[in-house]
């Protein structure tokens, strides 16, 4: 269990990260969003123990990072920010060094370092330097050396920056993979991979966490959430014909194209089979018709700029 | 004690795994031998010793030093592996005394690897062997202390060309201080305490005497402290600059 008690940094004048509080427990694949500079990297720093931080403590398993770094340390596996790894050294020895580190010797060490070759695929270039390595590889790379020990804790910043969609698909099933009996900490700003790994996500803006729930449970935040989205041949007022209905919160024309609606449902309600019945016996001329799960995003921009997302 | 040597050893690996460590190798015995021969006037002393080698130390190790030094950490914050290298579980100490005894045992192989130059004294006449002995031991320790100078100033930016400039001033200075030239300049106004102990800073004091075979094991004792204290600022500045 990782345990984070009002875990702050302060750098000068500028308070990076503020007051964080909260635990995870095993099995958790937590993914920590918010936008560029709200604190995410510098969570991570600290969580892993490479910054120290101004107030407040980390601890895992019931190490404190700060008194007992060693043991801390040993629980935690970490893909840094760009996967940094030392260019100059092939794969192969880029991994051996990381096993010894972790305190592999003798021949465990290539049983060790050829599993994590097999699990992240990186066979093909174990004999490769580093810097030759495509950025796909690279992050391969990072994560080979992050699991390597089999570590409790998994700690990864921005796993799938910069990878191809299906590199990404096959970094996400790793980590769903690997989360079954682990803590997963994801930092990302992409959403859709909170909704495709994550089982809790937790929205950090200017260093204070602004929203900490399972992703379902933040996309029904969304005033999308529910939503009938209907798509018109010819005009038609909506509006009219679903005065009648207590649960409709309202129509909203799409920004983008003039014949789609969106017909908002009041929190916590289901408007689809009423709206449907409604449309079949006034004929309206509809080309599309779904219910919209409520997008991630619209939470993530609500919470993170309050004003602008009011707008 | 077995990270130490874990992180050693792939110090020292990744020197001689790009070419640096052979260039740094054969542009030190370049340079040595062309000091000792033709600015030493190595024959044409004809004393079979050392001098004209181990005098010229100071200076060499003044440019080629640094240049090893310089990448040590820079690169590590530049690359950002030091996040990587930091977060696994070592002690500090560990991850800059391994890379630091790296540094330094690259510079021993390059200094072992004159060796003709002994052999050649001992050809040529009957030197005294554990003078050039003790003299080779004070070498490496001095090139020890360019070295931590360097290593400290490699952790104060993420430029390696930087901490080069700064690491060549700063060696300077430290040469410099004990050189007779400037003590003289401070002679008859400055209090003779003071120039003392602004002489006994200076390498070239150190230095010369165990390379003249004054065996006092104070001149090593100098280097060895002042090799721990810049090594120990190393990992202060390490601490306070990891943020940036």
């Amino acid at each position: 269990m990782i345990e984070i008690n009002n875990l702050t940094k302060n750098f000068d004048q500028f308070t990076a990260v503020d007051g964080l509080t909260f635990t995870v427990k095993e099995g958790e694949v937590l993914g920590f969003l918010g936008p560029n500079g709200a604190g995410k990297s510098t969570t991570m720093k600290l969580i892993t123990g490479f910054l120290s931080a101004s107030h407040g403590s980390v601890s895992i398993d019931g190490f404190d990072i700060r008194s007992s770094p060693i043991e801390a340390k040993s629980l935690m596996g970490y893909l840094p920010e760009g996967a940094p790894s030392y260019g100059d050294m092939t794969t192969l020895e880029f991994l051996n060094f990381v096993a010894q580190i972790r305190g592999y010797r003798g021949e465990e060490i290539a049983r060790r370092v050829q599993h994590v070759l097999d699990e992240v695929d990186l066979n093909s270039v174990s004999q490769q330097s580093i810097e030759t390595l495509s950025k796909g590889f690279k992050r391969r790379v990072g994560l080979a050396q992050a699991i390597m020990h089999d570590p409790k804790v998994l700690i990864l910043d921005e796993p799938t920056d910069g990878l191809d969609p299906n590199q990404k698909h096959h970094v996400r099933e790793l980590i769903k993979n690997l989360a079954r009996d682990k803590i997963v900490i994801i930092s990302t700003h992409i959403l859709e991979e909170v909704t495709a790994v994550c089982s809790r996500a937790i929205i950090i803006a200017e260093g204070r966490i602004v929203a900490d729930d399972t992703p379902a449970a933040l996309e029904a935040r969304s005033k999308y959430h529910q939503a009938v989205s209907v798509r018109l041949s010819e005009s038609y007022d909506l509006a009219a014909d679903l005065t009648g209905l207590a649960d409709v919160g309202g129509v909203e024309k799409d920004s983008e194209d003039d014949m789609v609606f969106r017909i908002l449902a009041n929190a916590g309600t289901s408007i689809f089979s009423q709206v449907l019945e409604i449309a079949q016996t006034k004929h309206w001329p509809v080309t599309e018709f779904h219910v919209s799960r409520g997008q991630l995003e619209d939470v993530f921009r609500a919470v993170t700029q309050p004003t602008q997302g009011a707008q | 004690m077995g990270n130490l040597l874990i992180i050693f050893k792939r110090e020292l690996f990744s020197y001689f795994a790009t070419p640096l460590a052979y260039i740094f190798i054969v542009i030190f015995l370049v340079v040595n031998g062309f000091l000792t021969f033709d600015f030493g006037g190595f024959y044409a002393r004809g004393q079979a010793d050392l001098s004209p080698f181990f005098a010229f130390h100071p200076f060499l190790y003044l440019f080629m030093v640094p240049a090893i030094a310089m990448t040590m950490w820079a690169d590590e914050r530049k690359t950002g592996t030091i996040e990587l290298l930091l977060t696994l579980p070592i002690n500090l100490r560990d991850a800059i005394l391994g890379k630091y005894l790296a540094a330094w045992a690259l510079i021993g192989i390059a200094l072992s690897l004159t060796f003709p130059i002994w052999l050649t004294a001992n050809y040529l006449g009957d030197p005294d062997n554990g003078i050039i002995f003790a003299a080779y031991v004070g070498s490496w320790f001095m090139a020890g202390a360019y070295l931590a100078i360097g290593a400290c100033l490699s952790a104060c930016t993420k430029n390696p060309v930087i901490a080069f400039i700064l690491t060549v001033t700063i060696c300077v200075i430290f040469v410099l201080l004990g050189y007779p030239f400037l003590l003289g300049m401070l002679t008859g106004w400055v209090p003779q305490i003071i120039i003392d102990a602004i002489s006994s800073m200076g390498f070239l004091t150190h230095f010369d005497s165990i390379s003249k075979g004054v065996f006092d094991v104070r001149d090593f004792l100098f280097f060895g402290v002042f090799i721990a204290a810049w090594l120990f600022a190393s990992a202060v500045v390490i601490e306070l600059k990891k943020a940036s």
